[in-house]
């Protein structure tokens, strides 16, 4: 096992009682990044940032600091949307940064604002992080009467709102434009890329950059260590720590910061430190690497680093740090109904495969489920799923227009393909297989290539 | 008569005068109205409509699409039950069974006594502490099936009424921008590039 | 929209193999449209912003990283794009959608109106699985619901495209139908109680490609294959947009927007769509009437025409033609209003004719102004100046246009009104004025200020700004009846006077009003734009006579009529009591006439006063053109017979002639065209074979652009000449010299010189002609050669023209715009009164309205509205029952308090259900003043 001492460089109060105050927050070197910054050109903090290589936290992975700079120069004014959005199933780590560190997160941000040379942020909070939503309240009120946040902060000519933003209940928000239609008060429906990447074009038509929380909470440690150190941390394209939630029929479960890029997932599943095994001693069945959108992993894949490339080669993805773990006793066509029923009801609606698509996966599922199924309906679902993500590859081809669709797809494939057998047995009669499939996770017996819809 | 109070339209006002354009206030005016009656009455989408600038239907047309803007009432508290994948590995689904049959309604039903209503939700970010609910949005963790007849003998009892605020209710602390500290709105139209930008201008690329 | 980039420049690209042009810009849909092939689709529509919803046009596009599946409806075309329209994944993905599609849609197809011309359908038949592997129960919702009077929605069979809802906010601004819920549950539908009242909801009906949204009145009427399609013009007012009727035995059952560029890009309002149906009212007259005591009973024909021949005889022997006075026309067709003109100008020989009701503007103004086109006026970045109604409620696909241009195109909004109007969101500058007096702000305006007292500072400044930047475009009407047209005409004639490049869209509603005086249904008028002065030898010579004075105008005869100098009253479709702005006069005059002849197609409060009833047929019932506000003659459609014996209007010219012992010789709506192309001045060259030849599908502008120069004719041949139909009226030479009656060689001189304004030097020549064309109104003796010369000039390189042969060169010229010389003094309001405004709806207690049974319910009641500040000062309580008095008469009304309404005016509302400003308004006074009093 790799389990590294790297420091903790989000989570360093998370064990602090009052760590989500200004006190304690300033009584451990809060807002000194801030105070350094003034001192520093915006051109200058960018490129920190951009040096620290810290790669998107909210689940494409996009390096920050080049991110940023795709913003057109000399289109005023921009705009810095924070993406706390977290619905993800799986994906908990963004509640906690804000519950327990809200003021590392406000920091973070003034200082992208800074940067960036954004004229105002929006801090976007889940509709249901009630906590979360008071706990940034209560830190901007802090903020604003000790003059980090505003008019003129600290005494500089740099001056920004933040405001708090907060949701009503929609997954699909989560997706950067959805999550700018419902900042300007529309249905949370994602917006068509190309002409709108919101850097270019985003809120109200102006140049925003949307990151993470996680992704902005790092941005203090990384102005005050500089980003050589931050980058120094981990391996190939994924640098620095990152918080992983492990849950599911783990021992331990919980959100636990671990270096990027060399810790491995059976540190994260075995390690006392985190996962601390399987429940019960038995055997791993599944699980889902980055979030419920992610295609399953096996045992076979359990010694891949926590690293971005090497994940995306074997065919699935980090997104957004979630761990799902399923033990041998797991019900897959149980667990696969739930994943695609998630999708089905947080289709936002707007593209036909995804709208009609998702909700008759879910039908056929439930039928199956309950003993209805058809010998026919395997081959259906993988038609279904094909005509969403044609091929079923990974990367996901797609026939909507943002990922979500496809994402409905993964658990179908990653399920109906390794556990044909248990799917049949639900069904009472094998079906034979007649859908190529590309994809790596899906199945680590070798893939069957026969022609689509045969 | 359902529309904003007297109190509430000035909150309404205060909230829109944040962001650049009006209908971006939409939301939190209709968390607003939701915590003022319990639910987002007709008259209120009205009143909103006024407020920002656009039809009712375009009113309707945000709320419908979020989950958590209920248009009929609800009970005064809303336990809703995370049965997605970490907390269904973990029993969520006999849980949501058990709380059935306790309150004696199926999910998305409320009890007879108007108090609790029951909803069987996506992921709620707590999945490390499966299985999980939320009562008003305030988390319950590791939720066996005596810590759910505990925590609705506590809601029956009064007992959690200063933990729990009632159905509408979300963060108990706003946001307040005092004016002497406000940057101020950004408006979309006119912007110009920032002073703390314009005041440090980056050196020249071919400088060495 | 998809930007429309007018760079000629093109860029190629592949599809399925093939090279194909493109315009930059345009988007990979339409480019593969042009060059043949079909990409299915259903969310995308030509006239609104792509939203690639559906999915359905997915094509494979490399731009050089690989081909991906994206919808062609939203890539705009780059060089070296290789689109694949017909691979495996691509058929595999259109096909997997529309499963999709059909997963949640209902095949109640045999029961569905749109069953039969169903896009989801047909691309299900071409594109589609055949067979169904859904055996899940489908999505349910609550089945057909009324959102509307007119449109009905079933929303199970709603497929999601985000056309409807669309349309309501980009195009019409009522964003009252919205998405509602989310994922599959998602809905189209409205809020509780605010349903869809809208007066484009229609085109939501004519846009859904399923049956999700049916029109009410044409529900379970008709299969579509039982239909018969016949394009036709929609006359309900003066834009006249294209529309396409469906008609089945004998019935028209249904009329949809045909998409020409220039005018209604497959728009129309609720009142154009739905109207038709007043033509098969059982109320609809079937035969002539003759007065027999207090009795109109049905005779036959002979009996009727006989009676109304020597009514005009007799008129004719006692006071001469000065005794015959016509009244309307703006219902005719041009064929039929050239028969009519004929008739009365030529073999009655009286000018007491006018097409118009004392509600438009004079002929002379309106037909010798530098005309614009639509397109002219919504021009990219152009300003328009608003001295006209509220076009939505009286234009409304004007309104539209103007819509698109402000919010797409950059256009600048300047709105001159007493009031606010539908049109004051969509201005830069909405600038007040007392009625009667926009000539005040007009006139600073153009002196560069300062601001009238009162006035909004910044508008007036941004009003100025875009005055001074242009090309301006000015709107002129009658917002109000109850002002004199005086205000207008001032208004007009400071801006032409005052701007480089100006140009004007006469706001006149009636259906064919346009149309009617361009025949010389007007006094001091003939066919084609010309002065009676001017014409006179030249139609003399074509018809054997013509008066020698000019006439009287509406106000005029009903004047006459009243003091009893008007012997014999025709009515041609007039129905003066209801229209006329002074319902006291009007009323009078109808009882003064000795005897009175309507020629129509219902008994309305004035033809049902009449001695003889002709029955007339209706719309849909002629065939001929007819002629819109820019002057674009387009054809009607005959797409049922009459109703009886009814006959057309001008099939009853030619039978009165011939009692009246002379021939017109119009023999059918051919020849009719043939003599109106061969002696109207401004329809040279627009031949039968023109208007209905394909080129001219969009309608062709008058005067042609030939008249002026062959190079000014756009790349399809047709006529748009809008911009060369300005120097007709004027432009080419500045009024000023007109004014002052200049010799026609020195204005020849000096244009030629000048090369015009708009610097142009190939225009020169052209301009010249027209000037000394115009000229010839106030200098006759203009040599015959140098005309030739100048014609000989317009004649040059129209080879590539597929246009007639130029005017001859002795034709009359056309009338060009005089300024009045005195303008009509205002008087200035006391302290007790207050100045009355009337508005127009859409909606109103008009026949056709009141006869079409869908539109009935929707007129509404007209309640005065006056700001509250002037209501305490004059201690009146709003809200309750008001007594307004005019020096004419007296009403009582309820009254609202509306702070839009500017200090010192009262709006009321024009021919709505409720009280009748036509009891106030005296049409011989520039403005009507009132007093309020609380009544107890
Ligand atoms: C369906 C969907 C849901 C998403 N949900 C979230 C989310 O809850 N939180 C988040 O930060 N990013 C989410 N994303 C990713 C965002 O689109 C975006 O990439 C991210 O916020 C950018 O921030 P980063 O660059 O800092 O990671 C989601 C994306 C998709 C397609
Ligand atoms: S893929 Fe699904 S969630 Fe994404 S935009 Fe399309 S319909 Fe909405
Ligand atoms: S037509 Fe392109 S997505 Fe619908």
């Amino acid at each position: 096992m790799t389990v590294t001492d790297a420091p903790r460089i989000i989570t360093s109060r998370f064990d602090v009682a009052d760590g989500f105050t200004i006190d304690r927050y300033e009584a451990t070197g809060g807002y000194t990044a801030l105070r350094r910054v003034l001192s520093m050109r915006p051109d200058e903090v960018a490129a920190e940032v951009k040096a620290a290589s810290l790669l998107g936290r909210g689940g494409a992975g996009f390096p920050a600091g080049v991110k940023w700079g795709f913003c057109p120069p000399g289109v005023w004014p921009r705009y810095l949307v924070v993406n706390g959005d977290e619905s993800e199933p799986g994906t908990y780590k963004d509640r906690l940064l804000m519950e327990k560190d809200p003021h590392q997160l406000i920091e973070g941000v003034l200082i992208a604002c800074y940067a960036i040379g954004c004229a105002q942020a929006f801090l976007y909070v889940r509709g249901e992080m009630a906590l979360a939503q008071e706990r940034i309240a209560q830190a901007l009120n802090e903020a604003y009467a000790r003059g980090y946040v505003g008019r003129g902060i600290l005494g500089s000519d740099f001056s920004v709102d933040v405001v708090l933003h907060w949701g009503a209940g929609a997954y699909i928000v989560g997706e950067e434009t959805a999550l700018i239609e419902s900042l300007e008060g529309n249905r949370g429906m994602p917006r068509l890329k190309p002409p709108f990447f919101p850097a270019a074009k985003g809120l109200y038509l102006q140049p925003t950059v949307v990151n993470n929380v996680e992704t902005l909470a790092n941005l203090p440690w990384i102005v005050g260590h500089g980003g050589a150190a931050f980058a120094a941390l981990g391996a190939e394209t994924s640098r620095g720590t990152r918080l992983f939630a492990v849950s599911g029929h783990v021992k331990r479960p919980g959100v636990y910061e671990v270096e990027f890029g060399v810790t491995t997932f059976r540190d994260l599943l075995y390690s006392p430190l985190y996962g601390g095994g399987i429940r019960g001693g038995r055997a791993l069945k599944a699980f889902i690497p980055g979030g419920a959108s992610a295609p399953w992993f096996f045992e076979e894949h359990v010694d891949l680093p926590l690293e971005a490339g090497a994940v995306g080669k074997a065919g699935s993805m980090l997104g957004s740090g979630a761990v799902v773990v399923m033990d041998e006793t797991t019900d897959v066509v149980k667990a696969a109904l739930r994943l695609v029923r998630f999708f089905a009801r947080e289709s936002c609606g707007k593209c036909t495969p995804c709208r009609e698509g998702t909700g008759w996966l879910e039908k056929i599922l439930q039928r199956i489920d309950s003993g209805l199924g058809r010998p026919s309906d395997l081959d259906l679902l993988l038609d279904i799923c094909d005509n969403i993500s044609p091929s079923i590859t990974w990367p996901p081809k797609q026939t909507t227009i943002c990922p979500l669709g496809p994402s409905a797809v993964s658990p179908i494939a990653s399920a109906v393909l390794r556990f044909r057998d248990e799917f049949e047995a639900r069904i009472g009669a094998p079906a034979p297989v007649t859908v190529a499939v590309h994809g790596v996770a899906y199945n680590s017996k070798p893939p069957v290539e026969e022609p689509v819809g045969a | 008569m359902a529309r904003l109070t007297e109190a509430n339209e000035l909150v309404a006002r205060e909230i829109i005068g944040r962001y650049p354009r009006p209908k971006s206030a939409l939301i939190p005016l209709l968390h607003l109205a939701q915590e003022q009656d319990g639910w987002v009455t007709d008259d209120a989408m009205e009143h909103i409509a006024e407020l920002v600038g656009v039809t009712a239907a375009e009113v309707l047309g945000t709320c419908s699409f979020y989950e958590m803007f209920k248009r009929e009432p609800v009970g005064t508290y809303l336990v809703n039950i995370c049965t997605n994948i970490s907390c269904q590995l973990l029993g969520a689904e006999e849980l949501l069974h058990h709380a059935e049959a306790t309150l004696g309604v199926k999910a998305g039903g409320t009890t007879r006594d108007g108090l609790i209503t029951l909803e069987d939700v996506e992921c709620i970010a707590a999945c490390t502490e499966a299985p999980c609910l939320q009562v008003n949005y305030r988390y319950r963790y590791k939720v066996a099936p005596e810590d759910f007849d505990r925590l609705v003998d506590d809601l029956r009892s009064g007992a959690l009424v200063d933990e729990v605020p009632p159905h509408g209710t979300l963060h108990r602390t706003r946001q307040r921008i005092p004016t002497d500290r406000a940057a101020g709105a950004a408006s979309p139209v006119g912007g110009r590039e920032p002073a703390w930008i314009a005041s440090r201008p980056a050196p020249a690329k071919d400088t060495p | 929209m998809p930007e429309a980039t007018n760079a000629t420049d093109t860029l190629t690209i592949t599809v399925d193999g093939k090279e194909i042009e493109a315009r930059p810009g345009e988007l990979l849909i339409d480019a593969a449209e042009r060059v043949g092939i079909y990409i299915p689709r259903f969310c995308y529509h030509p006239r609104m912003r792509p939203v690639g919803m559906c999915r359905m046009c997915l094509v494979e596009i490399d731009t050089g990283r690989g081909a991906a599946l994206q919808p062609a409806c939203m890539a705009p075309v780059a060089p070296g794009m290789n689109v694949t329209t017909d691979s495996r994944p691509v058929v595999k993905a259109q096909d997997g959608v529309l499963e999709f599609l059909l997963v949640n849609h209902p095949l109640d197809c045999p029961v569905c109106d749109k069953g039969g011309e169903c896009p989801l359908q047909d691309q299900t038949m071409a594109y589609g699985p055949g067979e169904s592997r859904m055996i899940e129960e489908k999505r349910h919702f609550e089945k057909p619901i009324p959102i509307s009077d007119l449109v009905t929605l079933d929303r199970e069979r709603c497929i999601l495209c985000d056309r409807c809802t669309r349309f309501a906010k980009e195009v019409a601004g009522d964003p009252l139908i919205h998405f509602l819920d989310r994922g599959g549950q998602t809905q189209v539908n409205t809020f509780p109680d605010h349903p869809f009242a809208s007066y484009f909801s229609g085109n939501t009906v004519q846009i859904c490609p399923v049956g999700a949204l049916t029109a009410t009145p044409y529900r379970f009427r008709a299969r579509p294959w039982d239909l018969q399609q016949t394009e036709s013009t929609c006359t309900s007012c003066s834009v006249g947009c294209r529309v396409v009727v469906d008609s089945s035995r004998n019935r028209m059952l249904r009329m949809n927007g045909v998409d020409i560029d220039p005018v209604n890009w497959s728009w129309l309002c609720d009142k154009g769509r739905f109207d038709f149906q007043a033509f098969e009212s059982d109320d609809r007259l079937h035969g002539p009437l003759v007065r027999r005591g207090s009795e109109l009973v049905p005779v036959r024909w002979s009996e009727a025409l006989n009676e109304a021949a020597s009514a005009i005889r007799e008129g004719l022997d006692r006071s001469g033609p000065a005794g015959v006075a016509v009244l309307g026309g703006a219902r005719l067709t041009n064929e039929a209003a050239y028969a009519w003109a004929k008739l009365t100008k030529g073999v009655i020989g009286t000018d007491h004719v006018d097409c118009q009701l004392g509600d438009g503007l004079p002929a002379e103004v309106v037909l010798g102004l530098p005309r614009a086109t639509i397109d002219q006026a919504c021009a990219r970045g152009g300003t328009v100046v608003l001295l006209a109604p509220d076009l939505k409620e009286e234009l409304p696909v004007l309104y539209l246009r103007l819509r698109h241009a402000v919010l797409e195109d950059a256009a600048t909004v300047i709105e001159l009104a007493p009031a606010a109007t539908t049109s004051t969101e969509l201005a830069a500058a909405s600038l007040r004025h007392r009625p009667g007096e926009q000539v005040t702000v007009v006139r600073a305006l153009l002196d560069g200020g300062p601001a009238p007292q009162g006035a909004d500072e910044d508008g007036f400044r941004r009003a100025a700004e875009a005055l001074r930047r242009g090309p301006v475009t000015v709107v002129i009407g009658r917002s109000s009846v109850a002002e004199g047209a005086g205000a207008v005409v001032d208004a007009a004639a400071a801006l032409l006077a005052g701007l480089d490049e100006v140009r004007f869209l006469p706001a006149l509603r009636r259906g064919n009003v346009h149309g009617a005086l361009d025949m010389g249904l007007a006094p001091g008028v003939l066919p084609g734009r010309t002065a009676l002065a001017d014409g006179r030898d030249w139609f003399a010579g074509e018809w054997g006579a013509v008066p020698v004075e000019p006439g009287l105008d509406a106000t005029g005869i009903l004047r006459a009529a009243a003091d009893g100098r008007i012997d014999t009253l025709v009515l041609l479709g007039a129905d003066p009591i209801a229209d006329f702005p002074d319902h006291v006069l009007a009323e009078r005059a109808l009882a003064g006439a000795r005897t009175v002849i309507a020629l129509d197609t219902f008994l309305t409060a004035s033809s049902s006063q009449a001695d003889v009833v002709l029955a007339a047929a209706g719309y849909g019932e002629v065939d001929g053109t007819t002629t819109n506000l820019e002057g674009r003659v387009s054809t009607l459609g005959r797409i049922v017979t009459p109703p009886g014996t009814a006959r057309s209007d001008w099939h009853l010219a030619g039978d009165l002639a011939r009692r009246l012992g002379a021939d017109l010789g119009l023999e059918s709506v051919e020849a009719t065209w043939a003599e109106i192309e061969r002696v109207a001045p401004s329809h040279a060259g627009v031949t039968w074979e023109l208007l209905t030849s394909p080129e001219a599908s969009d309608g062709v502008v008058v005067p042609l652009p030939s008249r002026l120069s062959a190079t000014e004719v756009d790349v399809e041949g047709n006529a748009l000449g809008g911009s060369d139909v300005s120097v007709v009226g004027g432009a080419g030479v500045p009024a000023a010299d007109v004014q002052h009656g200049q010799a026609a060689a020195a204005a020849v001189a000096s244009v030629a010189a000048e090369g015009g304004p708009q610097g142009e030097a190939g225009k020169a020549e052209s301009h010249a002609h027209e000037s000394a064309a115009a000229a010839h109104e106030d200098s006759t003796d203009v040599s015959a050669e140098e005309r030739g010369h100048d014609d000989a000039g317009g004649v040059e390189g129209q080879d590539d023209v597929p246009v007639a042969e130029p005017p001859p060169g002795d034709r009359p010229s056309l009338l060009r715009f005089a300024p009045p010389a005195a303008e009509p003094s205002v008087p200035p309001v006391d302290r007790y009164s207050l100045r009355l405004f009337t508005t127009r709806k859409l909606y109103d207690r008009g026949t056709l309205n009141q006869q079409a049974r869908a539109l009935r319910g929707l007129a509404g009641r007209s309640t005065a509205r006056v700001n509250p500040i002037e209501l305490a000062r004059l201690g009146v309580e709003p809200g309750g029952a008001l007594k307004i008095s005019s020096a004419r008469g007296s009403l009582v009304t309820a009254t609202l308090a509306d702070p839009d309404v500017p200090r010192g005016a009262i709006v009321l509302g024009w021919n709505l259900d409720g009280p009748d400003p036509g009891d106030l308004i005296d049409a011989e006074a520039p403005v009507t003043d009132v007093r309020v009093e609380t009544t107890s």
